[in-house]
C-alpha cells in the first residue's frame, strides 16, 4: 500500500489519516494490557502511576504484589487448583476432539452438519446457562463441588476449541499418505500413531492450547461446579475484584499476561512448522 | 451368488460380488467407523452438556410444588371463579387448614411459601401466621375456618391472594415465563406488572442494545485493521496480528480487571486527564460502573473476533479488482465503495454475527464494571440464582435467552458454516 508518487493532497491525508486511525486502534487493544505490567511494580497499594513511579524513582517501584501472590496460602491454593484442572480437562478434551474430529473429516459422515452443531454448541451457549445445567446435573451425580466435577465441564468447555482447529488441520491432510501406511501393511492404530497424528499434530497442540486457556480462564462454569476447595486463579480474581480489590491481582494479571505470551509464541512456531510442512507436500 | 447367475454381464468382485453391493458395503463400513469415532464426545457433549441444559430449562414451567402440597386448596379452588368477587367458600378454607397441617407436619409449608412468594410478595408471612394458627385448629371440632385465617392473618381474605393460588397451582405452569416478560397472573388475567418490578424486558432490551452497540463499534474499529492487515506486506502483516492476537489469547479476567484499573476514578485515565488539564481534579469523570464502561471493555475484548473473521475474508480478495476498477476511471471511493467493500461483506456477517452472539451472554465484564445501570441478563439470571433461589425463573430468563442465541447460530451457520469457524 506504498504511496504512489503522483498522490493527490486529499490522498496523502486519507494515507496518513488511516495510518493514525490503525495506531489508535491498535492502542486501544493493548494499551490495557500492558498498562497493567509497570502497574504491578507499584510501590503504594494504589491502581495508578505514583509520582516517583512517573520520575522513576526506584523507591516508587517494589516486588511486594508479587511476594504477596507467591505467598498468600489462598493465592497459592488457587494456583495449584488452576494447573491441576487445566491439564487435565485439556487432556480429556484433546483426546476425544481429535478423535472426533478425524471422523467427522472422513468422506461419508451422515448427519455431519447436525454432529458438527452439536460439538460446537459448549462454545455458543451463553455461559451462565451452561452453568446453571451443569451444577444441577453434576449435583444429581454427586460430582458438583469435586475436582472431577470441575475438569469434566471444563473438557465439555474446551471441546469446540479442538474440534474447530483440529477439523481445519485435516482438511489440507493428504489421505494417500494414510493408505500408503495401510497397503505396507500397518493397522490402523499404527497408521494413526505412525502417520496421521504426527502430520496432524499442530492442529492438535493449537486446539490443546486452546483448550487449556479455556479452562485456564474459565471462572463462570468453575463457580457453579466447583466449591471453595476448587477455587482457581481466574475465580480468586473475580472475588478479588468484585469485592476487595487488592493489587496483588495485578501481579497476578502481569504473569497471566506472560504467560499468554508464551502461548502466542509457541502458536507461531506451530503455525510456521505447519506452512513449512504444507509448502513442502505436493498439491 | 456367483457371476453367472447374473443376466446382464454386472461388474463383480473378485469372489463373484455385484460391485456395487461391495462398494455399498464399503461405504456403509466407512459411514460406521466415522461414526464410531464420533460417537464418544457425541455422547459426553448430550450427557454432560445438552441433557443438563434441557432438563435446567424444564423447571422453567414445573409447578410440582403447589399441587403437591396443597393438594386439597387446588382441589377445592377448581370451582372456584377467578373473576368472582367473594372469597372462595367455607370448604376452600377448610381444605387450606387441612393442607397447611399436613404440610407443617411434613415440614414443607415453606417450600409453599416461597413458591408462592415469587408471584406475591408478602405469601411466605402470611404461611408463617397461619402455620402458627392452624397447630391450634381440630378440623373436626372447630370453625368456621374462614375467620381463623383471616384473623391470623387477613392476606387471607383478600381476593389476590386466592386469585394468585388458583393462577399458579396448575403443573405445567406458564408463570414464570410470565415472570420473565414483566407479567403476573396475580389477578385471574395476564397483566403488566407494575413498573417498580418491570425489570426484565428492559434487561433483555439493554442486553440487545448494547451488544449491537459493541458489534457496530467493533465493525467500526475493525475494518480498517483488517483492511490493513490484508493489504500491507506479508511480513508486516504477522508483526501486526500479533498485536491483534495478544489481546485474543489474553485472559478475559486479566483485560476486565484492567479496564477496572484504567476508568476508575482514581484510575489511569482519570489520571492523564486531570494531569492534562482537560478535568479538574475535584471533577472526575464517572466511566465506570455505567454502561460507559461496559460498552468500552467490552468493545475492545471482542474486537479481535470481529478483526480475525474480517480479515481472513479480506486475505482472499484479488487487489487486481480495485486496480482494474480505478484502470476503468473509479475514483479511490468508488473502487472501495462499489468493489472492495461487497466483496468483503460475507466477513462482515461472520464478524458481526460471531461478536452479537458471544455479548449476548456476557456475563463476567458487565458484571465487574458495569453496576447496576450497565447489567445484562445473564447478571440478572446469577442473581436470581444466588439471591431469590428462583430456579424456574432462572430455566425462563435462560430459555429466552438461549433461543435467541440459537437462532443468532443457525443464521451464523447459513451465512457462514459452522465448520467456517476460523481460529487465530
Amino acid at each position: 500500500m506504498a504511496l504512489p508518487s503522483y498522490a493527490s493532497p486529499l490522498q496523502r491525508v486519507w494515507y496518513y489519516a488511516f495510518r493514525v486511525i490503525c495506531a489508535l486502534v491498535f492502542f486501544y487493544l493493548m494499551f490495557p494490557i500492558l498498562v497493567i505490567v509497570p502497574l504491578s511494580f507499584n510501590a503504594e497499594n494504589f491502581f495508578t502511576f505514583t509520582p516517583e513511579m512517573l520520575a522513576l524513582d526506584p523507591a516508587g517501584f517494589s516486588l511486594k504484589h508479587y511476594v504477596d501472590f507467591f505467598t498468600n496460602p489462598d493465592w497459592q491454593l488457587a494456583t495449584r487448583n488452576s494447573l491441576t484442572i487445566a491439564p487435565m480437562a485439556t487432556l480429556i478434551s484433546v483426546s476425544l476432539g481429535t478423535l472426533a474430529a478425524i471422523g467427522l473429516s472422513q468422506a461419508h459422515v451422515p448427519f455431519k452438519r447436525a454432529i458438527m452443531a452439536i460439538l460446537i454448541s459448549p462454545m455458543i451457549v451463553p455461559l451462565i446457562i451452561s452453568a446453571a445445567g451443569m451444577y444441577f446435573f453434576f449435583s444429581a451425580i454427586g460430582l458438583q463441588g469435586t475436582y472431577w466435577g470441575v475438569v469434566l465441564a471444563h473438557a465439555i468447555l474446551g471441546i469446540p476449541f479442538v474440534i474447530i482447529t483440529v477439523t481445519a488441520t485435516l482438511v489440507g491432510f493428504d489421505r494417500s499418505l494414510t493408505r500408503a501406511a495401510a497397503s505396507m501393511g500397518a493397522g490402523p492404530v499404527k497408521t494413526f500413531f505412525k502417520v496421521q497424528l504426527p502430520l496432524i499434530l499442530p492442529g492438535v497442540i493449537s486446539g490443546a492450547l486452546f483448550a487449556f486457556i479455556t479452562s485456564f480462564d474459565e471462572v463462570v462454569v468453575v463457580i457453579f461446579v466447583g466449591s471453595a476447595a476448587q477455587q482457581t486463579l481466574p475465580w480468586q480474581m473475580f472475588i478479588g475484584l468484585r469485592e476487595q480489590i487488592s493489587p496483588t491481582i495485578l501481579a497476578v494479571a502481569s504473569l497471566m499476561v506472560a504467560l499468554s505470551i508464551l502461548l502466542l509464541a509457541t502458536l507461531e512456531i506451530l503455525r510456521r512448522r505447519n506452512e513449512r510442512l504444507r509448502g513442502m507436500s505436493p498439491g | 451368488m456367483s457371476s453367472s447367475d447374473t443376466k446382464t454381464d454386472m461388474l463383480s468382485t473378485h469372489d463373484g460380488e455385484p460391485l456395487k453391493k461391495s462398494l455399498g458395503r464399503a461405504l456403509r463400513r466407512q459411514k460406521m467407523r466415522a461414526l464410531l469415532l464420533i460417537a464418544p464426545l457425541l455422547a459426553f457433549i448430550i450427557l454432560g452438556f445438552l441433557m443438563p441444559i434441557g432438563s435446567m430449562l424444564t423447571r422453567s414451567v414445573d409447578n410440582e410444588v403447589v399441587e403437591e402440597i396443597m393438594p386439597r386448596t387446588v382441589a377445592a379452588l377448581e370451582d372456584w371463579d377467578v373473576d368472582s368477587t367473594e372469597l372462595p367458600p367455607e370448604e376452600t378454607f377448610r381444605a387450606l387448614v387441612a393442607d397447611l397441617q399436613v404440610a407443617v407436619e411434613n415440614r414443607t409449608a415453606l417450600t409453599f411459601a416461597r413458591r408462592m412468594n415469587y408471584e406475591l410478595a408478602g405469601f411466605t408471612t402470611m404461611v408463617r401466621r397461619a402455620q402458627r394458627e392452624v397447630r391450634r385448629i381440630d378440623l373436626e371440632t372447630d370453625g368456621p375456618f374462614r375467620d381463623m385465617m383471616i384473623e391470623s392473618h387477613e392476606g387471607w381474605g383478600e381476593l389476590a391472594t386466592w386469585r394468585a393460588l388458583k393462577a399458579y397451582s396448575g403443573d405445567p405452569t406458564i408463570g414464570y415465563y410470565l415472570s420473565a416478560v414483566d407479567r403476573t397472573m396475580v389477578s385471574g388475567h395476564i397483566e403488566p406488572l407494575p413498573d417498580d418490578r418491570s425489570i426484565h424486558l428492559m434487561l433483555f432490551w439493554r442486553t440487545a442494545w448494547m451488544s449491537g452497540l459493541i458489534c457496530f463499534l467493533g465493525l467500526l474499529l475493525g475494518y480498517p485493521i483488517a483492511f490493513l492487515l490484508a493489504n500491507v506486506k506479508e511480513r508486516y502483516a504477522n508483526l501486526l496480528l500479533i498485536m491483534v492476537l495478544l489481546p485474543f489469547w489474553t485472559s478475559l479476567l486479566v483485560r476486565t480487571s484492567s479496564w477496572k484499573v484504567l476508568l476508575q476514578e482514581q484510575g489511569v485515565i482519570n489520571q492523564m486527564l486531570v494531569w492534562i488539564g482537560l478535568v479538574a481534579d475535584d471533577n472526575r469523570l464517572t466511566m465506570i460502573n455505567n454502561k460507559f464502561g461496559v460498552i468500552v471493555a467490552m468493545t475492545q475484548i471482542l474486537l479481535p473476533f470481529m478483526i480475525l473473521p474480517l480479515y481472513s475474508v479480506m486475505k482472499t480478495i484479488p487487489p487486481s479488482y480495485v486496480r482494474a476498477a480505478k484502470s476503468l476511471g473509479a475514483n479511490d471511493w468508488t473502487a472501495f465503495w462499489r468493489v472492495y467493500f461487497p466483496q468483503s461483506v460475507p466477513g462482515i456477517g461472520a464478524g458481526a454475527i460471531l461478536v452479537f452472539i458471544m455479548a449476548v451472554g456476557y456475563y463476567i465484564t458487565p458484571e465487574l464494571v458495569g453496576g447496576p445501570s450497565g447489567m445484562f441478563i445473564s447478571n440478572r439470571i446469577a442473581h436470581q440464582w444466588y439471591v431469590s433461589g428462583n430456579w424456574g425463573l432462572v430455566g425462563a430468563l435462560g430459555t429466552i435467552l438461549l433461543v435467541a442465541v440459537l437462532v443468532l447460530y443457525w443464521v451464523y451457520d447459513r451465512v457462514v458454516g459452522i465448520d467456517n469457524v476460523k481460529l487465530g
